[in-house]
């Protein structure tokens, strides 16, 4: 058999042990949906393998290598892994990832409003913390709950690592960073995670950017990364927004477009607004428009995870190499019992 | 010439230079794209990888039993011969797009047209 088709064999049921007590997982599901069955409170978000929230360690038995996809070699080797992707073939010793390996605490330097829903976040760690600008980590509230958030600063540029949070009305997370969270508070890391940032070696490759809404976040960080590596080649920023205020950086771009001639800046609007030097209509139909053939094209997609979807497939058929083309969709949290897909 | 097809058309380079332009190809196709498109586009091109390196003869792991449930699925969603000879057409311009001698393109399509009974689950 393939080895895809062994990876989707059905599992016989196994068994869980977690915090002493013991669960069933059926051949249907992964150790995620049978520990919400069974009523247990876990953090999780995306439920795609994406955020990467649901990370548990496995103390005894074997996970599935796709469980472990994405995630760095510390933790794999510690057997940790993501629950939300793995159907186990044995049984499993499961406990919370270590806080010692997965996590650093951070303190929050600053939170300013960026624009009516967006709030930027400096934070402090108590550790040195390797990353790239464009990666993405995940924060954890005292109480547990869990989300991803991606790196606008640059290691060598800024002293703080830089989030933009945009505020959803009914968000956990999102509102109470936006409403409450207060300088000198903490906070919990982890990660950096992610594959979605500039590499140097090829200064003049051309770099298409395309973000909606705080997918600006990594988009500005690789751009500045970029640039501050000397990257000569031509480098696009399209940033979507249904209306002008969404446009939280437009007057930083506007800047760094005058003091970089490689560097273009195109704010485009969706929604029924016009203003002086925006694009009417979506950031990647604005981005493909400009951009009829990718063939050598680096390309970075991030946020709405519909329009990251779609682009990827459009990047890809106008000649981009998959390898070159970073999709960062912005999963918000599975809301359904059972996950579509 | 010596070797077996896989070493002669150029062994996994060879693979991998027409695993972009072939997958480019049957997602642009109307007729046939919706058996392709998913989300996971990279996991969707791996296995236009395996496809290619079987039928440019190289080791695989797949046998006529492993091609029929791979392609039970959509059989089942309406694959058929017309279905199969566009994929075997854009399997054939990749390979005089790259440039590939026409007596080991015909050898390519010929290991192709022997798996139909297996993908159609005939
Ligand atoms: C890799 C990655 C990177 C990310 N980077 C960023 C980032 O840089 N910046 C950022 O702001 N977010 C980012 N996100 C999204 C982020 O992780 C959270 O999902 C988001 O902040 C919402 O969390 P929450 O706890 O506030 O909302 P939750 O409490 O988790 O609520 C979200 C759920 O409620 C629904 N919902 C509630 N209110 C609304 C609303 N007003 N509009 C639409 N749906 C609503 C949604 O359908 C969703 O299912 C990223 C996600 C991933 C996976
Ligand atoms: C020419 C003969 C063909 C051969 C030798 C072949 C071979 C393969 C192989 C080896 C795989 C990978 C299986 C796996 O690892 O899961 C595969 C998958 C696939 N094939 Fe074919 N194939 C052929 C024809 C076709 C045709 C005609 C179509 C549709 C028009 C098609 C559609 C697909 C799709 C959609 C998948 C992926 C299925 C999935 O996502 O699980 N194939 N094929």
């Amino acid at each position: 058999m393939s080895s895809v088709a062994a990876e989707l064999a059905p599992t016989p049921t196994r068994r869980l042990r977690f915090a002493g007590v013991e669960y069933e997982v059926l051949p249907t599901e992964t150790v995620l949906d049978a520990l919400l069955r069974h009523g247990l409170d876990v953090p999780y978000s995306c439920r795609k393998g994406v955020c990467q929230s649901c990370m548990m360690r496995a103390t005894d038995g074997a996970v599935p290598a796709m469980a472990q996809h994405g995630l760095k070699d510390t933790l794999r080797d510690h057997g940790c892994f993501l629950s939300c992707l793995c159907r186990p073939k044995d049984d499993l010793d499961l406990v919370a990832p270590d806080d010692e390996l997965a996590f650093v605490r951070a303190t929050v330097a600053r939170v300013e409003r960026m624009s009516p829903a967006v709030a930027r976040v400096r934070l402090t760690p108590a550790e040195p913390f390797e990353y790239h600008a464009g990666q993405f980590v995940s924060l954890r509230r005292s109480d547990g709950l869990i989300r991803s958030y991606s790196l606008a600063s640059v290691p060598r540029l800024d002293d703080h690592l830089e989030i933009h949070v945009k505020r959803l009305s009914c968000g956990e997370m999102s509102s109470w960073v936006f409403d409450r969270l207060q300088p000198g508070e903490t906070v919990d890391l982890a990660g950096p995670n992610g594959t979605g940032y500039y590499l140097p070696g090829r200064p003049d490759q051309p770099l298409l950017l395309i973000g909606n809404g705080t997918g600006l976040a990594p988009l500005i960080g690789i751009a500045h990364d970029a640039l501050a590596e000397g990257h000569s080649g031509p480098i696009d920023l399209y940033h979507g927004t249904r209306h002008g205020e969404g446009l939280y950086l437009h007057r930083d771009l506007t800047e760094l477009a005058e003091r970089h001639d490689n560097f273009r800046y195109h704010p485009c609007l969706s929604g029924p607004a016009r203003m002086k030097g925006c694009r009417p209509g979506r950031a990647e139909e604005m981005a493909f428009a400009d951009h009829a053939a990718l063939d050598g094209h680096r390309v970075f997609l991030c946020g709405y995870p519909p329009m990251v979807e779609a682009a990827k497939k459009a990047a890809y058929l106008a000649g981009a190499r998959l390898d070159d083309i970073h999709a960062d969709p912005f999963e918000l949290r599975e809301l359904r019992r059972v996950p579509r897909d | 010439m010596s070797g077996s097809l896989y070493e002669r058309i150029g062994g996994e380079p060879a693979v991998d230079a027409a695993v972009d332009l072939f997958y480019r190809k049957v997602l642009s196709d109307p007729s046939i794209s919706h058996f392709f498109d998913t989300t996971d586009m990279d996991a969707q091109r791996n296995k236009q990888k395996a496809f290619l390196t079987m039928v440019f003869g190289g080791p695989n792991a797949y046998d006529g039993k492993d091609l029929r449930a791979a392609h039970a699925g959509l059989v089942s969603r309406g694959l058929n011969e017309t279905h199969f000879g566009a994929v075997a057409g854009h399997l054939q311009a990749t390979l005089q797009e790259l440039g590939v001698a026409e007596d080991l393109t015909a050898e390519v399509m010929g290991i192709a047209a022997s798996t139909q009974d297996d993908v159609l689950n005939r």
